[in-house]
């Protein structure tokens, strides 16, 4: 039965090719343009670390003097000054912990022909490998005591090394950052979790490349590298000793594995302010843990821009719809003869009702066909913009598969009302009018 | 023309009369919200800088950490870059217009204050507002005797400067219908600054503070030098800028080769970058406007032309029993007047409610009324535009249809 719908189908299209042409490229359109902004709505506010990102907790404590303040309404800080981070440290809580800035780290190549130039770079604390589940091409991180003994050990990433060593085992080798030589002690694999979570607030892209090397905070701020964003909440004596000065430039992670673990930690905070607050250093007692996809909501990464383009685009698609509706109505009103000798010959209300929704959902996936090639256009049309997401937007398999599911639901919706309306026709009349 | 047979027969095809009613009035709402937030986006492009834009270019060179030469190496630099062919002025400074870069100050009226007033950006830079060329509207630039050097000042505040130059924007947000020249602002309990000048208009670097605050600048009178500043700004003629570019890059490189230069553009350049999202979202909203319209049209099209087929037998009849080709044409045109009238007015509520969404959630401000009757005069002349065909095959049905089968 489903073939000769089918075959119904067909013909009819075929009679009206130009109103059939019409119908899949409305369709294509309105769903080009909502798969192109779902995409990138998906990419730009997933998840960084899928299997972990529950596990992990953003901490915020807040320094600030008692001005501005209403109890229980302001929010603490984004981020963290040196000595509360050191302090929360190595209070040693939760299954691993890091304290980590930005910084630009000047890199001069060994050939003296080539220019020296910048490259990102983390400064963070031993933990930063483990908890984020950093994957190693070879070597592996620094430990606490190269933390503690300021070691001039570094990280690299996988295209810093491609462009200094070609891509070869370069843990042991020497690199000059910043005058001074570094021993290479891990070469990462590529990685480059989106968005860039944990740059939040330190001054670095939410989106794009990683960084390119990663080296111990205690070694780097003895070289005097800074970081990339401070922010002060107190008029500063001398900027050059920030680890001293009323000044917040570190984020801070950590690791808890179980809701116990993070009530704990909850409480080991709120105490933690209170403590500091009996010491002086304190004003207010606010704190705030939350986990990394909260932490990204609270930051809003995703750009406003973005979502109008997600309600402009399903705003277009409905547009589409009710144009494909009308069309579809149309059609199927000037068949109201076909219909009714249809049904006088015995066809039930439902198989009028089956072959028109066959017909609907034939217009539905050609929709999705050409819609596919829409949005792979509008796609491309986005990777060549000069945004910091621009080349992570590409289509996957679920939002391959998504085009269909939309396009056959639009379909679907669109031809419900037609083909209610043409097997709700009484037949007589019909036949009387011929 | 009378419209009651029209209503009355459109009151028999209700659903699709309805159909059209509503894709009208959606195109409608998105249409008009669409051209205002290009319109809005546009204006943002526009936004005024008050510096010579066309005249200057910047250089960055990485800035080299705390050198004890810093400021000797910055005099070597200033002066070869200023024997440039072409070159009118140069100068280091902290930051630039449209670099996104955000060294920003709390301002207060009253030293007591717990509270700043306002977050202000600060410029720093010898000669930067002749440099740049900013437009003094009143008092006066610097004296040489006033520059200090903000390496000193930084690590002793009692070196800074006691002087400042203000917007004429900012003065009126501190000091609103007053003469703000000898006007004190605060910029921490013990730094005093007075106000000297006022610039027409200097924009922020950044404008992540919202817009409304891009003109709220501070100049003040500290040269910078190579271990806090990186960006060096050179003034010329607009047909040298490409040439004065590379020239500096060249001359920069030739004094230190290991230096980084991590930048050098045009200001209009930077500029452009600088709104490239709003240029990208203005063409995006243009092309969904251009493709939605055509889209209606096409339904309004495709919807007339089933209209006028399935009533060849009705018109045919009206033509045998007097009715001209016109009253014909008229009839259909009417239609489609009355559908885009009841979709419009429909349209304009939805295109306010989706106003007053976006003003709550995008800071977008209120749709202006111009909007409505513009939009609903181009939204008729696309109706009637769509149904002219339809509305003409309609008018040339001749009589002798009503005597053949439907």
């Amino acid at each position: 039965m489903f073939g000769y719908y089918l075959d119904l189908a067909l013909r009819s299209l075929k009679r009206n090719r130009v109103l059939t042409a019409l119908m899949v490229l409305t369709l294509a359109l309105g769903i080009g343009a909502s798969i192109t902004t779902l995409t990138l709505l998906r990419l730009l506010s997933g998840d960084p670390l899928p299997q972990k990102s529950s596990r992990l907790f953003y901490a915020q404590v807040d320094p600030n003097s008692l001005s501005g303040y209403v109890a229980g309404q302001t929010k603490p800080d984004s981020l963290m000054g040196y000595v509360d981070a050191m302090n929360l440290l190595h209070a040693g809580r939760g299954t691993h912990r890091a304290a980590l800035a930005l910084t630009q780290a000047k890199i001069v190549p060994e050939h003296s022909t080539e220019h020296p130039y910048f490259s990102d770079g983390v400064i963070t604390t031993t933990d930063f490998f483990p908890m984020f589940e950093v994957p190693f091409r070879y070597g592996n991180g620094w430990t606490a005591e190269d933390d503690t003994n300021r070691a001039a050990l570094v990280v690299i990433s996988d295209f810093l090394n491609d462009k200094l060593y070609g891509g070869a085992n370069s843990v042991g080798k020497m690199l000059r950052i910043n005058n001074h030589d570094f021993r290479i002690v891990g070469v990462l694999q590529h990685w480059a979790p989106q968005p860039r979570f944990y740059t939040q607030e330190l001054g670095g892209r939410s989106y794009g490349d990683g960084e390119a090397l990663f080296m111990p905070l205690s070694t780097a701020r003895a070289l005097n590298m800074d970081p990339q964003d401070i922010e002060c909440y107190a008029s500063v004596g001398n900027i050059n000793k920030l680890e001293e000065a009323p000044c917040e430039w570190l984020g801070f992670w950590v690791q808890l594995d179980s809701a116990k673990a993070v009530a704990d930690y909850r409480e080991f905070l709120a105490n933690y302010a209170k403590e500091q607050m009996a010491l002086g250093r304190f004003k207010r007692s606010e704190t705030a843990l939350l986990d990394l996809m909260g932490w990204l909501r609270d930051r809003e990464v995703v750009p406003d821009d973005v979502r109008l383009q997600t309600y402009l685009a399903f705003g277009f698609l409905l547009i589409c719809v009710v144009n494909t509706v009308g069309l579809l109505l149309a059609k199927c009103l000037r068949r109201s003869r076909e219909i009714g000798v249809r049904r006088a010959l015995g066809a039930t209300r439902r198989t009028v009702f089956a072959q028109f929704m066959v017909e609907a959902s034939i217009v539905g996936l050609a929709g999705g066909l050409f819609g596919l090639l829409f949005a792979e256009l509008g796609l491309w049309g986005v990777r060549h913009q000069p945004a910091e997401y621009a080349s992570l937007a590409r289509l996957d398999l679920t939002m391959f598969g998504s085009t269909f599911a939309v396009a056959l639901a639009a379909s679907l919706i669109a031809g419900l009302l037609p083909a209610w309306r043409a097997c709700v026709l009484a037949p007589a009349p019909q036949l009387k009018a011929a | 023309m009378d419209v009651r047979p029209i209503l009355s027969s459109l009151l028999r095809h209700k659903t699709t009369a309805l159909l059209l009613v509503l894709e009208i009035a959606l195109t409608c709402a998105i249409v008009c919200n669409a051209v205002f937030m290009i319109s809005q986006r546009l204006q943002r492009m526009q936004m005024t800088g008050g510096i010579a834009e066309t005249e200057l270019v910047e250089v960055q060179s990485a800035s080299i950490g705390a050198l004890p030469d810093a400021k000797a190496r910055t005099a070597a630099d200033l002066e070869a870059l200023r024997r440039i062919p072409g070159v009118k002025a140069v100068t280091l400074a902290t930051q630039l217009p449209f670099t996104n870069s955000s060294w920003n100050t709390g301002i207060m009226l009253d030293p007591t204050q717990k509270e700043s007033t306002l977050n202000a950006t600060t410029y720093f830079g010898e000669n930067l507002v002749g440099v740049l060329g900013a437009q003094l509207v009143a008092g006066r630039d610097f004296n040489a005797d006033e520059y200090t050097d903000l390496g000193d000042a930084q690590k002793d505040p009692s070196k800074a400067s006691k002087v400042v130059i203000v917007t004429s924007a900012l003065a009126e947000r501190l000091w609103p219908g007053q003469n703000p020249l000898g006007k004190t602002i605060w910029m921490g309990k013990d730094s005093p600054q007075q106000v000297v000048g006022v610039v027409k208009a200097l924009i922020r670097p950044s404008l992540s503070n919202g817009d409304n605050t891009a003109q709220w600048t501070l100049v003040i009178p500290m040269r910078a030098s190579l271990d806090n500043a990186s960006d060096y700004v050179l003034r010329t003629t607009p047909e040298q800028r490409d040439a004065v570019i590379k020239a500096a890059a060249a001359t920069l490189h030739k004094i230190d080769p290991h230096r980084v230069i991590l930048d050098k553009k045009s200001m209009s350049q930077l500029r452009e970058e600088f709104f490239h999202n709003d240029r990208a979202m203005a063409g995006l909203l243009v092309g969904v406007i251009a493709v939605l319209l055509v889209v209606t049209a096409f339904g309004i099209v495709g919807l007339a032309s089933f209209w006028v087929a399935q009533r060849h037998r009705q018109i045919g009849v009206r033509r045998a029993l007097g009715a001209t080709r016109r009253n014909i044409l008229h009839y259909f045109q009417t239609e489609n007047f009355l559908l885009a009238s009841i979709g419009i007015a429909i349209g304009m509520a939805f295109a306010y409610g989706i106003n007053l969404l976006l003003m709550r959630y995008y800071e977008l401000p209120r749709l202006p009324a111009l909007y409505f009757p513009v939009g609903a005069l181009s939204l008729w002349l696309l109706g009637q535009l769509a149904v002219l065909g339809p509305a003409l095959r309609a008018a040339a049905v001749p009589p002798v249809e009503a005597t053949r089968a439907a």
